[in-house]
């Protein structure tokens, strides 16, 4: 990586709390951009999907402007994507929820369904177990990480999935070539959380 | 190993600025809502909790610029309640960088707002507050709990487990339940109500009022809380959020 800060751009398709994406990779030495306008996206050294609340409707925001065939686009040309909590999740083939079937972006294969767990939301401060040589979560593997979901994929969908269990099993993480994801708010994870966006920055 | 217990710092904030009693030495700016923001997110705060009291509505601007200033500096969860009256507000608070809104007044005279914010923005934004207190007098409730408004000098009737039930229903993410009665004691969190709650709600709740001591905290947990959320024994120093944890670690549940 040349002297230059890696450029980045958190894709706004209307979801939640995007300051604290923008600034946290700002933090530790991106060059943030959060846009709707994706034209610029294609170029970008990483490109950021955000997500919170319903499967559909942030599917619904992800086609509006036109993510899913960027997202689509950059791993196909193996250029780095993260996604972050149902941006993670909107990356699997299919989310269900209140028995409602929608499709995803369809990179990652398999489908995202409601936790088992008596006390949902999953909200809070959790483990993690990474993979051997996971670049996400080097040095940070041991840590904490802020998750706030209901929903999940189970393990075994792909390689490199990082677990947390809550209930029972189930991807918080996943590094597949270009592709990167965290059911958690990096964000909002502390120190740990900007530790492995930069990790992620480096990566680029 | 599984989730943490979230002990969470709550500050009031009227204008842009800290009330209640703040006695932290290494502050500069005592009533600096940021910095103290700043430093309970050094002592291990799991989440942070602003209870905007602002009475005039000409104000409120001061309260988004202290939630932008403060998302820029601390990276943990925040929430942000006291006011919170339409989507408007939600939409507002997250964009100025909040990720949980804390809604009160506003859920108990119009319970369709928990279900237009939840659809809106996902029930993981959305946290019922409630103020709740033993009945008295002629007041009567099935659970023996009422639900109050204005700080808990007013009694509404509505009995606060079935409210807390009924949030759930209508979509809220996780409730805040404070006692009332143990509010500013000192004696310990409310067990019983605690209790009662959680018997009724699957979603996250967060105890609150009446910490005084370390080990009040454990039979909140053993109670049912996921989270305890303190103020004054935390902005007076009688209590470091360190401490808090090392007791909880000491009874066996899991701290960050």
């Amino acid at each position: 990586m040349a002297d230059a800060k890696p450029s980045v751009v958190v894709i706004d398709h209307g979801s939640g709390n995007l300051r604290s994406a923008e600034r946290a990779l700002a933090r530790v030495g991106a060059d943030v951009r959060v846009t709707a306008d994706l034209d610029t996206a294609y170029d970008a050294d990483g490109v950021v999907l955000p997500g919170v609340g319903a499967f559909a409707a942030c599917m619904a925001g992800v086609r509006d402007v036109r993510a899913d065939a960027l997202v689509r686009q950059r791993i196909e040309l193996g250029r780095p994507v993260l996604g972050i909590c149902v941006g993670m999740q909107v990356l699997y083939d299919v989310g269900e929820e209140h028995g409602e079937r929608t499709d995803g972006i369809g990179v990652l294969p398999g489908e995202v369904v409601r936790l088992d767990a008596p006390i949902l939301p999953h909200m809070g401060w959790n483990t993690v177990e990474p993979p051997a040589g996971s670049v996400l979560f080097a040095g940070v593997g041991g840590q904490r990480f802020y998750f706030v979901h209901s929903y999940g994929v189970r393990p075994g969908a792909t390689e490199g999935e990082t677990l947390t269990v809550h209930g029972a099993p189930f991807v918080a993480a996943v590094e597949s070539g270009a592709l990167s994801a965290t059911q958690f708010h990096p964000e909002k994870s502390g120190d740990a959380g900007l530790t492995l966006l930069e990790n992620w920055l480096k990566a680029l | 190993m599984s989730i943490a217990v979230r002990v969470i710092p709550c500050l009031d904030v009227d204008a842009g600025r800290v009330v209640k009693g703040v006695n932290f030495r290494e502050l500069r700016d005592a009533g600096d809502p940021v910095e103290l923001a700043a430093t309970y997110d050094r002592e291990g705060a799991d989440e942070l909790v602003f209870l905007d009291i602002t009475a005039s509505s000409g104000d409120r601007e001061t309260t988004y610029d202290v939630v932008r200033r403060t998302a820029e500096q601390v990276f943990i969860p925040l929430t942000v309640g006291g006011g919170v009256r339409s989507v408007d507000d939600v939409d507002r608070l997250l964009r100025a960088g909040a990720d949980k809104v804390g809604v009160n007044t506003a859920g108990i005279a119009r319970p369709e707002l928990l279900g237009e914010i939840s659809q809106r923005f996902g029930s993981q934004v959305l946290v019922l507050s409630v103020d709740a207190r033993r009945v008295t007098g002629a007041t009567v409730t099935s659970s023996g709990y009422e639900v109050t408004t204005h700080g808990g000098r007013e009694g509404t009737g509505m009995d606060a487990v079935e409210w807390a039930a009924r949030g759930e229903q209508l979509g809220v993410g996780e409730i805040l339940l404070n006692s009332m009665d143990a509010d500013g004691t000192t004696a310990g969190f409310d067990i019983e109500m605690i209790e009662a709650v959680r018997d009724v709600v699957s979603v996250p709740v967060i105890a609150s009022g009446g910490a005084g001591r370390v080990e009040d905290f454990g039979p909140a947990v053993a109670a049912g809380a996921d989270a305890v959320l303190a103020a004054s024994v935390f902005h007076f120093g009688t209590l470091r959020i360190g401490e808090v944890k090392d007791a909880l670690l000491s009874e066996g549940y899991e701290v960050r």
